[in-house]
């Protein structure tokens, strides 16, 4: 069972780094890389597992990691014909091979799906601190960020660095992802920025209501996660995946009925 | 002799005149990868005159507003207007995957203007709280106008701004931009397919493949003419005889 302090500690962690992945997920999954999202998270385990072979905090080996994989894929991306997608999906099995021969066996578990126990004070400050800079980070290029999404040769014609801003993007995606390693694990990190953005899309019909509800959905997975597991003895990332899913389904289900809602006044009206 | 080609010799005059021009492109050339997109292209395009820009596919008319917006590199002279500001408007490459309100849109351009735009362009208000997504290939367009329009451009450029639009509502946008240019003062340069809006809603023509095929006013050119320049004289002929029949 946890203590107070701890578990207290993984609920604030779990309210910034869900509702901050759930605002950065928003704008991925509207991109179409959702899956990118996902595969992106898995190459931070080599990295991780550096950290914990040579005792050093395993968020930097998981963000160099990240960072470097970003920069290659971005590289890639402008230089190559290739897509995000395939340049990820080569680079994610590899390094996820790589991660699973070099991590030591009794952490694997906890690399992959990650051990609220082990949440310090100062892993929930850099948290904290990296979650609220993200957020601006974001907010400042959130307008060419969507911009760029609905007509890149609008954005070109209107002086906005389409390729600088896409890297801002995804190395802010990076650093979310390896923040949220500790807490959620190497394999479900990613489902924190693609599930809430998916339930919330189902119910939005405004930018800014699309937004909010993707970081309150995130929020409400990892904080419902970290809670979850004091009743369950499973680690929280599979019940932050779970309860973002609950939310999913309830907003696809919503959804469903008012359309349904909407075609029966059409046709008797 | 037409107006936009018309040499000053009188120095006090040519600066004059240069004031009344809103671009001056001279000995235009773009090259990408060993190729010659655009080779010596000049042209003058005065204030308030609308210039379309036609010429078969791979003629450099997308090169030549993509060099207009300086986005890629060329040598030779663009010489706009102290005074320009440039309003875009794309071809539909718009994708409305996101749930975003055309309110939300403009604002991302101007936060206040955009009410204004939307009448202007033709649109009633309630449009601005639909989604972007739900609105027709028309009425897109119309919005584009109107991001365009949103912090008073001098300058319109219109990339086949009605490619995915239906024949029956191209002319009310062409309408709509003509009505910009008349009310407004707005200098407009329109890449065009379409023979029947070149006729009748440009002032001058620049025809494009790599080099300049025709620079000049609009009237001088018969329907023939232009057909002939737009899609080769092949086709022209046959419309000719078709006309004929």
């Amino acid at each position: 069972m946890l203590d107070t302090i701890t578990l207290t500690l993984g609920v604030i962690v779990g309210i910034f780094v869900g509702s901050t992945a759930g605002y950065l997920g928003s704008i991925m999954v509207s991109r179409r890389m959702a899956l990118v999202g996902d595969a992106l998270s898995h190459v931070a385990l080599p990295g991780l597992a550096l950290g914990i072979l040579f005792n050093f905090n395993p968020f930097i080996g998981a963000f160099t990691f990240l960072a470097a994989t970003v920069i290659v894929t971005w590289y890639l991306q402008k230089s190559t014909t290739l897509s995000v997608e395939a340049i990820i999906g080569v680079i994610f099995v590899l390094a996820l091979s790589i991660g699973i021969l070099i991590t030591p066996k009794v952490d694997l578990l906890e690399a992959l799906f990650g051990d609220i126990s082990k949440i310090t004070l100062v892993d929930t400050v850099l948290t904290v601190l990296v979650s609220l800079f993200v957020i601006l980070v974001v907010k400042k290029i959130y307008e060419k960020l969507i911009i760029s999404m609905i007509s890149k040769e609008l954005a070109v014609a209107n002086r906005i660095k389409v390729e600088s801003i896409n890297l801002i993007y995804l190395l802010l995606v990076a650093t979310i992802v390896a923040v949220g390693i500790k807490e959620v694990g190497t394999l479900l990190v990613g489902a924190l920025v693609i599930v809430p953005a998916a339930a919330a899309k189902n119910i939005s019909s405004t930018l800014s209501g699309y937004s909010l509800m993707s970081a309150i959905f995130g929020l409400m997975s990892a904080a419902a996660g970290v809670i979850l597991s004091i009743y369950v003895n499973v680690p929280v990332g599979p019940l932050v995946v779970i309860v973002g899913t609950v939310i999913f389904a309830g907003s696809f289900a919503i959804n469903s009925f008012s359309k349904r809602l909407k075609a029966k006044r059409v046709s008797s009206a | 002799m037409s107006d936009v080609d018309r040499v000053e010799t009188d120095s006090s005059n040519q600066s004059q005149n240069e004031s009344n021009n809103m671009l001056v492109v001279s000995d235009l050339s773009v090259t990408s990868q060993n190729k010659r997109i655009l080779e010596d292209v000049s042209f003058k395009v005065k204030k308030g005159a609308s210039l379309a820009v036609v010429g078969p596919n791979g003629g450099g008319k997308t090169t030549l507003f993509r060099a207009l917006l300086n986005l890629i590199p060329y040598s030779g002279a663009i010489k706009w207007n102290d005074e320009v500001r440039i309003g875009y408007v794309p071809q539909s490459l718009v994708s409305t995957d996101l749930p975003i309100l055309v309110e939300e849109f403009l604002r991302f351009k101007h936060r206040t203007n955009y009410e204004t735009c939307i009448s202007s362009v033709g649109l009633d208000k309630a449009i601005l709280r639909q989604s972007l997504g739900s609105l027709s290939g028309g009425e897109l367009q119309r919005v584009l106008i109107a991001w365009a329009i949103v912090d008073n451009p001098s300058v319109l450029l219109l990339d086949e701004p009605t490619s995915g639009v239906d024949i029956g509502a191209e002319e009310p946008i062409y309408e709509n931009v003509n009505h910009l240019k008349r009310e407004a003062g707005i200098t407009v340069l329109m890449i065009s397919h379409n023979m029947h809006v070149v006729m009748h809603y440009s002032d001058y023509v620049l025809a494009l493949n790599k080099g300049v095929l025709f620079y000049g006013d609009t009237k001088s050119l018969t329907h023939s003419q232009l057909l002939s320049i737009i899609f080769g004289s092949e086709f022209a002929l046959t419309e000719e005889e078709h006309y004929k029949e």
